[in-house]
């Protein structure tokens, strides 16, 4: 019990001290998620949006991909990423394997079908709603998809929250094309898993806080931006 | 585009007859009253006639060219509103007209001033009231300056106060020559607003007559038994 309770204490202790290896893996963390989610919201909430809007042949078929893609293992993402960026893989040439850029590649395509499904749902809901209208003022494919994505930002923003929670919570998929390398590619899941199996606890429990406090700060940010917006928009 | 010539115009989802042969022809001016019981067919008829439906059968003759791409607008029962402002719920209308920004948003001023909402422009369309809405609406159709606006029971649920300003402003759209289409349950108000009154059933156009001849002397049995079945109604004002 009291081993417990000094390894808490030594985890908050690097925290209040802003361990300068703490601070480096969770800078990175942020980094590389926050990247594959700006991307993921570039990518993903325009294509949630055209499977909401687009009546096309194949378009079951997409959606049955994007929802089943959603829960898709992040290891086998990771090992689709490392075979594209590996030397003799298509990509091998840009040197990108084992950098932070093939972590943010890795976790973008893991964000993008769960961005996707998440908001077609909810641009189709207000599609079913708007269709009517949209089409009586002739307004064009492209139209209607920027006017929905618009219309939706609040509710979208649970997309995004759901994009960043799984890129921040992965670590199958950047262990593999990362290579949790110290001062390169470690974020916080690969460190906190490390620093586990290696017996330093503390470092792991401080980064987990991190972790859980920087998610539900995104969480109540979203939470009173969506009640803000209700109350402004109705 | 007109005079608009509706030809023989059937729509039969699953076989069940919506539509059953509609013969109407509508000239350039004026406003046009669909009247009829529900399940009649009048908010079919204008989803045809917006392209939102298309007809199983028949044709419609856009004054002999073809159906133009911009011109029609339709305003619903219940309207959308965009979770945006009064004035954005308007100036989106002429996106599709090509339309640069700022002349958007300066038009659509223009026509919340003479609907009344101009010192709402800032506002949430959503927290208008119903009455608000719908003009609100009307405003999105009118900034588009279209040659034929179809009105799907615009008045239903307001008060009398919401209904007399849509009237009102129905009656400005019309002066500035936009053609009017117009489907209610309200006899009172077709005789204010109406010059001509299509009256349907069941899926037909029984009668088409102006409005004065059509409340003295309805042609038809079904029209006549419509109308009485309003008049308690309207007697008691």
């Amino acid at each position: 019990m009291y081993g417990l309770a000094a390894t808490f204490a030594d985890a908050f202790a690097l925290l209040a001290t802003f361990d300068h290896r703490a601070v480096e893996i969770v800078s990175l963390s942020l980094r590389v998620s926050g990247s594959a989610v700006i991307l993921g919201t570039l990518i993903g909430l325009p294509l949630g949006a055209c499977l909401a809007v687009g009546r096309f042949p194949g378009r079951s078929a997409a959606l049955v991909t994007i929802n089943g893609l959603m829960g898709a293992p992040s290891v086998v993402v990771g090992v689709v990423v490392y075979l594209i960026l590996s030397r003799s893989g298509p990509l091998g040439e840009l040197g990108l394997l084992y950098t932070p850029a093939a972590m943010v590649a890795a976790q973008t395509l893991l964000v993008v079908p769960l961005m996707a499904a998440i908001a077609r749902q909810i641009i189709e809901d207000a599609w079913q709603r708007y269709a009517e209208e949209f089409r009586a003022m002739r307004f064009s494919w492209s139209q209607s998809v920027t006017t929905l994505l618009y219309d939706c930002r609040h509710s979208l923003v649970v997309a995004v929250l759901a994009g960043l929670g799984r890129a921040m919570s992965e670590v199958g998929a950047v262990m593999i094309v990362g290579g949790n390398i110290d001062h390169a590619t470690r974020v916080m899941t690969t460190a906190i898993a490390l620093e586990t199996s290696k017996g330093d606890l503390p470092l792991a429990i401080a980064l987990g806080v991190v972790l859980v406090v920087v998610i539900l700060i995104l969480n109540a940010f979203a939470f009173a931006m969506r009640a803000w917006a209700m109350r402004r928009y109705g | 585009m007109f005079p608009l010539r509706l030809c023989d115009i059937r729509f039969q989802p699953n076989g069940r007859p919506v539509l059953d042969g509609i013969d109407l022809e509508l000239g350039g001016e004026g406003i046009t009253l669909v009247l009829g019981p529900n399940g009649a067919g009048k908010s079919v008829l204008l989803r045809t006639i917006c392209g939102l439906l298309e007809p199983t059968g028949g044709k419609i003759d856009w004054g002999g060219g073809k159906r133009p791409e911009l011109g029609v607008m339709m305003v619903f029962q219940h309207p959308m509103m965009l979770r945006t402002s009064v004035l954005e719920n308007v100036a989106v209308a002429l996106k599709p007209h090509g339309v640069p920004r700022v002349e958007r948003r300066r038009r659509a001023e223009r026509v919340l001033d003479r609907v009344g909402l101009l010192a709402r422009a800032s506002d949430s369309a959503r927290l208008l009231s119903g009455g608000e809405q719908q003009r609100l609406a009307l405003a999105r159709a009118w900034v588009t300056a279209p040659r034929l606006l179809l009105l799907d029971e615009p008045t239903a649920s307001l008060d009398p106060s919401a209904t007399a300003e849509v009237e009102r402003i129905v009656r400005e759209i019309r002066t500035d020559g936009t053609r009017i289409l117009m489907t209610t349950h309200n006899l009172g108000q077709a005789t204010r607003l109406g010059d001509d009154v299509v009256f349907m059933s069941a899926g037909r156009v029984r009668e088409h007559a102006p409005v004065q001849r059509f409340f003295a002397r309805p042609a038809s049995d079904e029209a006549r038994l419509f109308i009485q079945g309003e008049l308690p109604w309207r007697l008691n004002f």
